[in-house]
């Protein structure tokens, strides 16, 4: 491990150098930690993550080419995407294509449908109200808060330039 | 100085407290390693017939309690203590066992570290001649560890390389006084002269409390290298303190710190002046012991079960077939909170060592 040397800098508090030694002991676990292949797992996942928006548009097109409108394509496409995802969830499926997609099936809203279902089904043995009803949006929750508020804040923004 | 200790952490238990039977239940992914045949019991499905994963985990340890109560030869009543530890909030598993045994009960919570935690309370009451027969367990159940600590099971979360699987696995002894012995050793040995010889009886001869290392790390997916330093601190300890040589044991085992703190483990030893020799010789990890590689469970495994099992099965019954005389063993335990990640914490290691000898 790494040893402080005799640089003739004042005495440190003891924050700083338990600080120095967590960052010197991390460098060091490092070592030992082999690295994720990050291109590899980049790669699958816009892959995976691709062929579900292609094959969401696929299915858009259809229904607009069959004669509904487009707004109610897409909103059926997003159902069909989260009833799928739900469904992969339940059959305890969508973790296994998941380990090997990663972000690709977590970004689209197949990634969010799933954040709400496996707690669902996790904390069905709480009960319905407190198990269920309370844990429903523990992974979600975030996304919610964080989409929200941005949106909002956007939306101000967008206000205030159309003012000028 | 107290009577009974030695140096600045370790117990000497001069009555040599016996462990007489010892029983290991795994679930379904650990009865397809390595390991397999070592252990007493094989869950068919990780559920073992039950509603929620934490009575899953209860009834685990409470057959493994039960079978290794019947196969030390005694009865309940003749049980003075019941000392059980896993993983769970307010150690749910082993509270909710401990009320259908109507045995004197205290519950230790030591993270991963219960099952030597465990062991070496029960040494000391046995020792002390505070209690004639204890029996001693831990229980970890991935699904309940997920629950708790991580992300809940369908989660479509990917586990990094340096992540460890929590064992599904119960180990439990039977502790008695070493100042009566009865062997109920299955293995019968022939010597040379075709005579029957004596079983092994395997008692316990040290115990090294731990101190906690904190090494700053908090990445809660880096257990194994938390933890490493805790261990090694412990065997550095225990040796300095009981004036054994490096080679004194057949096997010194962690309890797991995965194949990333295993190395670590080493690294640190050898720098410390322990010979590497030594280490190749005798020096390994429950937690890449439990699993293949195949199995892919990244950096290998851990939880209370992990080092209970693979001492109550592997380890014991290799001292009664006489392969193993004499073992070191350390359960390496995180002791972070549920929450003290979110506050910025760093997690604290801590390792436990008992000594075991087989003559």
């Amino acid at each position: 491990m790494a040893k402080p040397k005799a640089t003739g800098q004042p005495m440190k508090t003891q924050q700083e150098q338990k600080k120095e030694v967590a960052k010197a002991y991390e460098k060091y676990a490092n070592q030992f930690t082999p690295k994720p292949n990050y291109f590899l797992n980049s790669l699958k996942a816009f892959i995976v993550g691709g062929l579900i928006c292609t094959g969401a548009l696929i299915i858009q097109n259809n229904f607009i080419g069959g004669g509904m409108s487009k707004d109610d394509a897409s909103t059926f496409v997003t159902i069909i995407l989260i009833c799928t995802a739900q469904l992969l969830t339940g059959f305890g499926l969508f973790d296994t294509i998941a380990k090997f997609a990663g972000a690709g099936v977590i970004v689209p809203i197949t990634g969010f449908a799933n954040s709400m279902v496996s707690p669902a089904i996790e904390y069905k043995k709480e009960g319905i109200v407190l198990g269920v009803g309370s844990k429903l949006f523990s992974l979600a929750g975030p996304v919610l808060v964080c989409g929200i508020s941005i949106a909002t804040l956007i939306g101000l923004i967008y206000w205030l330039t159309g003012l000028f | 100085m107290a009577e009974n200790k030695l140096g600045k952490q370790t117990f000497i238990f001069k009555n040599r407290p016996k462990i007489t039977s010892a029983c290991s239940i795994v679930g379904v992914k650990e009865g397809q390693g390595p390991l397999n045949k070592w252990f007493d019991m094989i869950l068919e499905e990780d559920t073992f017939g039950e509603k929620t994963w934490e009575k899953s985990e209860s009834k685990m340890l409470k057959e493994a309690i039960l079978v290794a109560l019947q196969k030390s030869g005694k009865n309940k009543t003749e049980i003075d203590v019941l000392l059980c530890g896993d993983l769970l909030n307010q150690l749910m598993s082993s509270s909710f066992t401990a009320r259908d045994m109507h045995i004197p009960f205290i519950g230790l919570y030591g993270a991963c570290s219960a099952m030597t935690e465990n062991l070496l309370m029960s040494s000391v009451l046995v020792d002390g001649d505070y209690a004639s027969n204890i029996i001693a367990g831990a229980s970890s159940h991935y699904c309940t560890a997920e629950r708790q600590f991580r992300m809940p099971l369908e989660h479509g979360n990917q586990r990094p390389p340096s992540a460890q699987w929590t064992a599904t696995a119960a180990g439990v002894m039977v502790i008695t006084t070493g100042k009566k012995y009865e062997s109920n050793s299955p293995f019968l040995k022939l010597d040379d002269s075709a005579n029957l010889k004596p079983p092994k009886r395997i008692c316990i001869t040290h115990g090294t409390i731990g101190k906690i290392i904190d090494t700053g790390m908090k990445d809660a997916n880096q257990m194994g290298a938390a933890m490493a330093p805790a261990a090694v601190d412990t065997i550095l300890n225990h040796f300095a303190d009981t004036g054994f040589e490096p080679g004194h044991y057949d096997v010194i085992l962690t309890g797991d710190l995965g194949l990333i703190g295993k190395q670590i483990a080493i690294d640190l030893l050898v720098d410390a002046g322990f010979p590497k020799e030594v280490l190749d010789n005798c020096y390994d990890d429950c937690g890449t012991m439990l699993f293949d590689e195949e199995q892919d469970v990244h950096s290998g495994a851990s939880g209370c079960g992990c080092s209970a099992s693979v001492l109550s099965g592997y380890v014991y019954k290799k001292m009664l077939q006489g392969d193993i005389n004499r073992v070191l063993i350390l359960s390496t335990g995180a002791l972070l909170a549920k929450i003290s990640p979110f506050q910025g914490e760093s997690i604290p290691g801590i390792a436990h060592a008992i000594s075991l000898e087989a003559y």
